[in-house]
């Protein structure tokens, strides 16, 4: 008879090295997802034990205690206590504790021993604490603490040997005990004090802590966290990190865009022309491809996410910039996903998963989407070079960069004064979470652990493009093809639509902001993903060649169009909520519809007043 | 581990300059304006390590009102805002 699957948990301290150990164990036998009704991300591993039996690991969400003060730390508490249902009462908790820095690990392994589950101490980096004169009398503490304490060194192979033989001895000897009850209570103020003395006496009787502290730590922090010389170094490495996502991601991008483009062909070329044949290349392989094509800017941005965070940079990051950013209601951890979004949002709202408290989460990711992202580019492109003439101002500055500029700068003035209301209307009474956190010694990121992150990031993305994505395209391509045009149509296949229906009706609603019906048809796919109203624009106007052609497009809408509605479109496209993948992020990130719709009404009514006051200034002014 | 270190005056440590050293006399949590509740403040200082009669040093300061502060607690650093550090009263 086979042995019953094994559940294990992973418990630790911030930056204990529990993610690293977790790759060792599992490899790529990975499964992230997100607990029922929460935001907090469940990772969930599996292996096979030298002895053969099948284990089940999760990655618990990092804590110092078991009070769970935020929706993480909960998560940990109930599966450790075995409260949350649906999940396994772990048969062997293993407490990770980085080995140089064992005061916050003892402690709570304390306050983890009064649960009565199975624990296991692993002394995880052992390799770095030696190296520093660490040195722990492992016996002694294993006695002290009544609990098997094993040494690992996740990222060397072979490091996690003596943790995988001791989990085989423990579930061998585990199966006649009786379990023993759980006597856990939160901890008062008193009783933690007690329990972190208790640990400072064992670690005094275990463990002689090494004279000498990370010297290397000591000399990158002297530089990186210099006021000056930080915030220096902070924008180089931001510099890079936009080099690298717009300019090494482009070829990549374009490969793939034609990937896609000739796949398309292939299916127009062999298919009878029809409705299937429309089905797969415009809605299927165009709408797919449209998303699947930031692939790379979302390897990329996770790349350099992952290296910093596996460096040990990111809570400097967070440092240099808490006070900075905190003057806009945000907290200093929001800095690194918010400077992602200007690629795209959709890995901005994913990286705000470094925010432990959920309503400086929400606040980030409910602006992210105001941040200027690259699929804006395309359509301020188009309208910049149609509208604005190229001229120099002031003797120096191109007007058409200026206006570019200025529509950045738009987007990240609009960000930070939502944030500043959000904070002074929502959230008025609520306590903003104090800045405290652990600036860990710097490591070298370990390449494995760092693909394992990539790769797991890459995937989620691409689900999402097979499912919800995928899912939006198919209406927005029924919409924009149905009904048929009538025998002997002259004008094109779109303005018979249902998307031309609802064009016209909205078009009354989008008169006073200069826009007429083309351009609300051209919002509706647009709502799939910004750029793709350029090449609507197109069909609309009855061009041939779309998005290729788009200088002539431009040509065509300055016969078209007034300098008013050109302009109008522009501030339109700063703060119109108009892409559906973003609001489906929304939706999964914050696991409720509420927020998804609040940022949807709030970004269009910030659009529709923009546009309006763009509009009727305009005209005023005789650009009508 | 406990220092005494009677002869200096108590302060606290969200008043520290940079590269102050000093042991923790105690913790006086309602006395910081925290946002949070005393427990709480006092609570999730423990976590972090600052219990009495454990050396700090200041390591580093933000640019904007020389907040936040990175305080070293025996081998680990921490960062955290001054307003917070109100609450660790050390000499």
């Amino acid at each position: 008879m086979e042995a019953p699957l094994m559940h294990l948990a992973l418990v630790g301290t911030p930056n204990s090295g529990k993610t690293s150990l977790f790759n060792a164990l599992t490899g790529s036998r990975q499964k992230v997802a997100n607990y029922p009704g929460v935001t907090v991300e469940r990772k969930e591993g599996s292996f096979v034990t030298p002895l053969g039996r099948q284990v089940s690991l999760v990655d618990l969400p990092g804590t110092y205690s078991l009070r769970g003060r935020s929706p993480d730390e909960e998560i940990t508490r109930d599966i450790v206590l075995g409260r949350t249902p649906g999940e396994a009462l772990p048969d062997l908790v293993l407490c990770v504790a980085d080995s140089t820095n064992l005061r916050l690990t003892i402690r709570l392994l304390l306050e983890l021993k009064s649960t009565g589950r199975p624990l296991m101490l692993v002394l995880n980096m052992f390799d770095i604490a030696t190296r520093r004169g660490v040195t722990v009398d492992v016996p002694r503490l294993s006695e002290t603490l009544g609990v098997p304490v094993v040494t690992s060194i996740a990222v060397r192979k072979g490091g996690t040997a003596e943790l995988l033989r001791r989990t085989d001895e423990i579930i061998a000897a585990q199966a006649p005990q009786p379990a023993r009850p759980n006597l856990w209570q939160p901890l008062n103020v008193a009783q933690l004090r007690a329990t972190q003395r208790e640990a400072d006496r064992i670690i005094a009787a275990t463990i002689s802590l090494p004279a000498r502290p990370d010297t290397w730590t000591a000399r990158i922090d002297a530089v990186v966290l210099h006021p000056v010389a930080g915030l220096a170094i902070l924008a180089l490495i931001l510099f890079v990190m936009f080099q690298a996502v717009f300019a090494w991601a482009a070829p990549l991008m374009e490969l793939l865009a034609t990937a896609f483009g000739a796949l398309g062909e292939l299916v127009s070329d062999t298919m009878p022309a029809g409705i299937l044949q429309s089905f797969l290349q415009n809605g299927v392989i165009s709408g797919v491809g449209s998303v699947v094509v930031f692939l790379p800017q979302i390897v990329i941005i996770f790349l350099f996410i992952l290296l910093l965070e596996d460096f040990g940079y990111m809570a400097r990051a967070a440092f240099l910039m808490d006070r900075i950013m905190g003057g806009a209601g945000l907290h200093g951890r929001a800095f690194i996903p918010l400077l992602s979004s200007f690629a795209c949002a959709i890995p901005g709202i994913m990286a705000t998963r470094v925010i432990d408290n959920r309503r400086d989460r929400l606040t980030t990711i409910l602006i992210a989407p105001l941040m200027t992202c690259s699929a804006r580019i395309p359509v301020y492109t188009l309208i910049i070079s149609a509208f604005i003439p190229a001229r120099q101002v002031w003797g120096f500055i191109n007007l058409q960069g200026l206006v570019m500029f200025g529509l950045y700068v738009a987007g990240i003035a609009s960000a930070l004064g939502v944030s500043s209301l959000i904070k002074f209307f929502m959230w008025r009474d609520y306590a903003p979470a104090p800045f405290m956190l652990e600036l860990p010694d710097y490591k070298m990121p370990r390449p494995r652990s760092i693909a394992i992150g990539v790769y797991t990031r890459a995937k989620m993305f691409l689900q999402r493009a097979g499912t919800t994505i995928f899912a939006m395209m198919v209406l927005i391509w029924f919409l924009a093809s149905f009904p048929q045009p009538p025998e002997g149509a002259t004008d094109p296949a779109i303005n018979y639509s249902l998307a031309a229906m609802i064009g016209k009706a909205l078009e009354p609603l989008l008169a006073p902001v200069g826009f007429n019906w083309q351009i609300a048809v051209a919002l509706i796919p647009g709502m799939a993903a910004r750029e793709v109203a350029v090449a609507a624009l197109g069909t609309v106007y009855a061009i041939e060649g779309g998005k290729e052609a788009a200088e002539q497009i431009g040509a065509v809408l300055a016969t078209k169009w007034s300098l008013a509605t050109a302009l109008s479109l522009l501030a339109w496209f700063v703060f119109a909520p108009q892409c559906a993948s973003t609001l489906a992020v929304i939706r999964r990130e914050t696991a409720s519809w509420t927020w998804m719709w609040v940022t949807f009404g709030y970004m269009f009514a910030l659009a529709y007043a923009a546009s309006f006051a763009t509009y009727t200034i305009a005209v005023a002014l005789g650009a009508g | 581990m406990t220092e005494q270190n009677g002869a200096r005056p108590q302060m606290p440590l969200g008043l520290a300059r940079l590269g102050y050293s000093g042991v923790i006399q105690h913790l006086a949590a309602g006395d910081a304006s925290s946002a949070l509740s005393a427990d709480e403040l006092e609570s999730r200082l423990i976590e972090l390590g600052f219990v009495e009669g454990v050396r700090v040093e200041v390591l580093h300061e933000g640019i904007v009102g020389r907040d936040p502060i990175a305080v070293r607690v025996e081998n680990v650093t921490i960062a955290v805002r001054r307003r917070e550090a109100m609450a660790i009263i050390v000499a």
